[in-house]
Parts: C-alpha cells; structure tokens; sequence
C-alpha cells in the first residue's frame, strides 16, 4: 500500500526531530567531560596559570608596590640588568651552592640514619622519632634556637668547642662561614623527614630479595649497591626533587638569621626577590629574577624526570 | 649432590617452639618433599637447611660438612623462593648471572653459562625483559634458572608452585621431577599441598606441629600411615575416621576402598565386605568420571568414592560397605595406628559394623 502524503509527512518530522535529538545527545557527549573538569580547571586558571602568567607579564614591565599605575613596558631590560649584574650572579651561585650542599647532604646523612635505625628494637623507634623532631618544629624556632646555638661569644657551639680547646668558629658571622652555617641548618631540619621516607622505603623492600641476595653470595656492599640503592631509587627520586625544590626556594631561614649578610654571602634567590620587590621597590627586577628561578626549577626538575627514566626502577 | 641429615634440631621464636627435635635423613640424588599443614615447621625447617634461619639445637649436615654456623652463600645450595624472589631492578640475564658474578666468574663463562640454562628452560627470547614484563609460569623459570646455574649440591623449594594457576601448576610439576630426573641433585621441596608431595617425591616427610609424623615413599605413606594424622593428611578425599565400638579405638577407611549401594537395590557390595554401615546420602559430587557421596551415619558423615555407574540419589539411603584388609584402626588418644593381635572378628567388632 502506497504511504499518503500526511503519513509522509509525519514520518519526515518525526526523522527530523529524532535527528536534533541525536545532534543535541552527541553535542552533550562532547562537552559532558569539559564541564566535569571545568571547576578543577578553572581553580588551577586562577591561582595557577594565571599568577604564572601575570609574572611573566610583570617581568617586561618597570613598576612598583607604590604606583602599580605607572608600569612602564621595558622589554627584556629587566633580564639584561640582571644578567649584567654581579649581586644577582653572586645570589645564583649561592642558591646553586646551598641547594646542592644542603640536597646531597641531607640524603646521604639520612639514607645512612635510615639504614642504621631501619630495625625492630624499641630503641630505634625512639631513635626515629627523635630524629623526626626538628621536622616538626617551625622554622622561625628553629632559627632562633641555632642563631643561638651559633652566637660567636655566648652560643653552644663554641662552648663545646672551647671546651675541647678548639678555636672559636665564626659560624654566622664571617662571609666564608655564613653560607655553611645555613646549610648546617637546614640538613639538621631536613635530614629527620628524609629518614622516615627513606625507612618507608627499605621496609617496603620484600625480605626474601634479601635472601635470595645472601644465598646468591652477595656481601653487604653489594647487596647495598645492587639491591637496596636501585630498590629505592623511587624513594631517592622524590626526595632528591622535593629537597631541590624547597632549597631553592628557602626564604624563612635567610631572613630570620642572616637577612642575606654578611655583605650578601647568604643571599639567595628568593630573597633577593623579595628585597628588590619590597624592600627597594623594584617590582620589575623581582619578576624578572622570579621567572629565571621558575625557569631553573623547571630545567632541574626536567633534567631529573630524564634522569629517572633512565634509572628509576618502578616496581 | 649430597645427603642431607637434621639431627635433632629444633627452632624456638620468641620461646615458642616451632620445630621440636626433628630428625631427618634427606638421601643423596632424592626428590624429599616436606609436607604438611600451615605453621608445622615445614618452611623454618627448609629455611635452617638454607641458613636463612638460626638453628636453635641440634644440628644440620650437608654432606660431610657442618653447617650450622655457615652462611648462606657458602652451603652451596640454590632455593626457590614461593614469591620467586627474583630482583625487580635486574633484568633477566642479571637476575640469572647474579649469583655466578658473585662467586667470580668471569664475564665470558657467565654469558655463556646463562645462555645455556636459558636454553634449557625456555628463557632465551626473555633475557633483556625485567621480571615485571613477565608472567607467572616464566618468573617461575627465572626463579629455577638463577638456581640452576650455580650447579648447587642442593635444591631447596619453598612453595614454588603455589602461585600459579592450576594448568600451569600441572605443567611445572611434571617439569620439575624431569629437571630431577636429568640433574640428579638432591631436591628438598615444601609444600602444603598433598598431591604436589605424592606426584612429586619420592621420599614425602610428614609434619604437624613441628614433628616429623611419618617419613616414607608416597605409596607406603599412603598404604601404611603410621597414624591418625598422616591417614587423613595423606589421600583425596580425607580418610573417613570413625569412633570404633570400643571407646579408645578410631576406625578408618579410604573413601575409594568402600563400596556403596541403595538397601533396596542389588548391591554391588564385595562379598568379602567386613563393615558395614547404613545411611542417608546428604549431598553428591560429580567429579567426572567418579562421583564422591556425603553419607550420613547416625551421629557420624563419611564420604565415599564411586565409579558413575550406579549413580545414587540424594537423600536416598544407602549401605556403605568396607572389605576388613581396608579398614585402619588407630588409637583414639595418641592417633597411633595398631597394626598387630587384632585378628578380623575383633576388628570387625571394634569397628561397630552391622552384619
């Protein structure tokens, strides 16, 4: 039977409306997954990406705390004055210096710790917790308390080191001493977290490797550089990124000790951009230093994530 | 290869006592396979023999020598680990050379040594691969082949089938008593599971809680328990254990040596049936080409093993008979089996079968 021309008409309708339904269904589809991860996004636009960009922006500009109105575009002046100046690459190599020395001596000095303490006895639990301390107490504190400990006439230190007849050390006092001095500090705060990841991390090493190792002939030596260092070298990678991370951003320890001095052989970068931007008023030359130590962050951390893929084992 | 003899020995942790005074004769070139449930020393007594372990008393020799006080490496034995233990940051070959780089082997022998045992255990394609690439039965052979290539006096086996799945748990087997066959070294096997013992050993210990029950050939442990213990460890389904007329005395049976049949129906039941017992079947289990009958008894269930050709139905009420050579007596307070002075009456009548 032929269709009349009502039912074909209907029947073209009904076509065109199941046709909108499946373009509106697929247009859903599509943005269904944008609109789930639009408030995380929008969080990370705002407080993330934004500020990074906005710093970058500042970074071309001439302008201050004290009229933001007068921000005046200079290109990459900024970055010009601070290449070409020595007080920045003195503040570059220091932040280089600490980090490394403070970084590599607080792993070693903690994988050491969590090897020695990595044990049953009640003793040791003690022991760990002893050494978790200083993590635990705020940094102003424990500024306060090695400013003293560090005094040249009336601190501790030089106390005991009378004591044994050695002579008085400058500690904080002198430029040749000062820089070492922070790294003392910041190795004795560090080292205690450290340890407990690294004790996290040996305890997670299954046993019977170790008996495989011993009836495999391994000695302790061995067994150390061929089971447990590549065994934990998931543990060692994050340590070693978020101790580079944090060293080089270290403020709180500068400006409550040594405010950069003694004639700057403390200072580093985050206090320098902190100097020039509120103590000097130099907005422009505080982004500009923000965004090279965003970028040397950036270089180390990509360095570290190429180095990992080499040498990291994921078990 | 070499004989291994535990005198004495015994193992306390914490002043709990774990392995009680075990005396143990593993001959040279044999197949032992300890055997018996969780926590009854199996594990900590093939740990002491690999070093793994503080002896507590007594003593262990491997061949001629002492080696109580012997580390590990040095006792020239070789153990498969039940997580395979392989290292997860080496890959293949290193996982297999490890051990030969250790004793100083040079490069060029250690290449060719790897390879060789590679071969033999079908690993050559896998040897750049980390043990994280791998599936359950290859690890598996990593985990013989990093034995293996040390030609140890001794192969110790902690469990090493026990996380395969059940067609390669079969494989493996028949692999592992071939590799014996062809290495002729001494092997000594852990294992909780009685049929990979009887499939496997030639020589099956028994233990429960820390002592050796019985210590014999599959066949004899399973034709001539020395006790209640290895008559119910030993043989699947368990050995049906029930109370005997006299109270001090357990009468058993295998559930394939009794014969089963409905009360009305023509019996099959042998003629030279001794005991014999009326009840209900509870349930039934076809297992294929048997079918296995939960049968209730009065206070007491058994379980009987069938061919399919009468097949019974549940809840139908069946005699369960059992010829007299079948029937195990054994002393109801120590578990040990009386094995002489009951003649056929007495044990028919200890039994409380009906005639």
């Amino acid at each position: 039977m032929q269709p009349t021309m009502g039912t074909q008409q209907s029947s073209l309708v009904k076509e065109k409306v199941t046709m909108k339904k499946r373009s509106l269904s697929r247009w859903t589809e599509t943005v269904r997954p944008y609109a789930y991860i639009m408030p995380a996004l929008l969080f990370f636009c705002l407080f993330f990406f934004f500020p990074i960009g906005y710093m970058i922006y500042l970074s071309f500009h001439d302008w201050s705390l004290l009229d933001l109105s007068a921000m005046e575009w200079v290109g990459l002046a900024n970055f010009q004055e601070i290449m070409l100046d020595s007080d920045f690459h003195l503040v570059v190599i220091n932040t280089i210096i600490y980090t490394f020395g403070t970084v590599a001596i607080s792993l070693v000095l903690s994988f050491f710790l969590a090897l020695w303490l990595n044990r049953q006895a009640k003793i040791y639990g003690i022991m760990q917790a002893a050494v978790f301390s200083p993590h635990i107490i705020s940094l102003v504190s424990v500024s306060m308390l090695w400013m003293w400990l560090m005094d040249p006439q009336y601190g501790l230190l030089n106390a005991i080191l009378e004591f044994f007849g050695f002579p008085a050390y400058t500690w904080l006092a002198d430029t040749s001493s000062a820089l070492l001095s922070l790294i003392l500090v910041s190795v004795w705060k560090g080292v205690g977290y450290n340890t407990i990841v690294f004790i996290a991390g040996l305890q997670s090493i299954p046993k019977d490797i170790y008996e495989a190792a011993s009836l495999d002939r391994a000695g302790k030596l061995r067994t150390l550089a061929k089971i447990t260092l590549p065994m934990l070298s998931p543990t060692l990678f994050f340590l070693t990124i978020i101790n580079l991370i944090s060293s080089f951003q270290v403020f709180d320890t500068i400006y409550i000790m040594t405010q950069g001095g003694p004639v700057n052989s403390t200072n580093m970068l985050v206090f320098y951009i902190y100097e020039q931007g509120m103590d000097f008023y130099n907005g422009g030359i505080a982004s500009a230093a923000s965004v090279v130590l965003l970028g040397l962050i950036g270089v180390m951390t990509f360095l570290h994530f190429w180095f990992a893929e080499r040498r990291v084992h994921y078990r | 290869m070499a004989q291994v003899v535990l005198k004495s020995l015994v193992k306390d942790y914490n002043k709990q006592n774990v392995v009680k005074g075990i005396d143990i004769v593993i001959p040279d070139g044999s197949f032992s396979v300890l055997v018996g449930p969780s926590g009854c020393g199996k594990s900590t007594t093939l740990r002491m023999i690999a070093g793994l372990e503080k002896v507590t008393k007594g003593e262990i020799w491997i061949g001629n020598q002492l080696v109580n006080d012997l580390a590990p490496g040095k006792r020239d034995l070789a153990m498969v680990f039940q997580n395979y233990a392989l290292y997860p940051t080496m890959n293949v070959f290193d996982n297999i050379a490890f051990g030969l780089r250790n004793r100083g082997v040079s490069k060029k022998e250690c290449k060719v040594l790897v390879e060789e045992i590679s071969e033999i255990v079908g690993l050559t394609e896998y040897l750049t691969r980390m043990p994280s690439q791998l599936s359950g039965g290859q690890r598996q052979r990593v985990a013989l082949a990093r034995a293996m290539v040390k030609k140890p006096k001794v192969f110790l086996m902690d469990e090493p089938l026990s996380n395969l799945d059940a067609k390669l748990r079969n494989q493996m087997r028949v692999e592992l008593t071939g590799l014996h066959k062809r290495l002729g070294t001494t092997f000594i096997y852990v294992t909780h599971d009685q049929v990979e013992a009887m499939t496997m050993g030639d020589q099956i210990i028994v233990m429960d809680q820390g002592t050796v029950q019985q210590a014999a050939s599959p066949i004899q442990l399973y034709k001539e328990p020395d006790n209640q213990f290895v008559a119910q460890f030993i043989g699947s389904p368990a050995m049906n254990i029930l109370s005997g007329f006299q109270q001090r005395l357990l009468v058993g049976f295998r559930p394939e040596s009794a014969k089963i049949a409905g009360v009305n129906q023509e019996a099959p039941l042998s003629d030279r049936a001794q005991f014999m017992k009326r009840g209900n079947i509870l349930s039934r289990e076809i297992l294929g080409s048997d079918v296995l009958y939960y049968v209730e008894s009065g206070q007491e269930k058994l379980v009987v093993k069938d061919d399919l050709r009468y097949l019974l139905q549940e809840g139908q009420e069946v005699i369960v008979s059992v010829n007299e050579e079948d029937l195990y007596l054994f002393d109801q307070e120590s578990g040990i089996r009386l094995r002489q002075g009951i003649n056929l009456k007495e044990k028919q009548k200890l039994a409380g079968g009906m005639t």
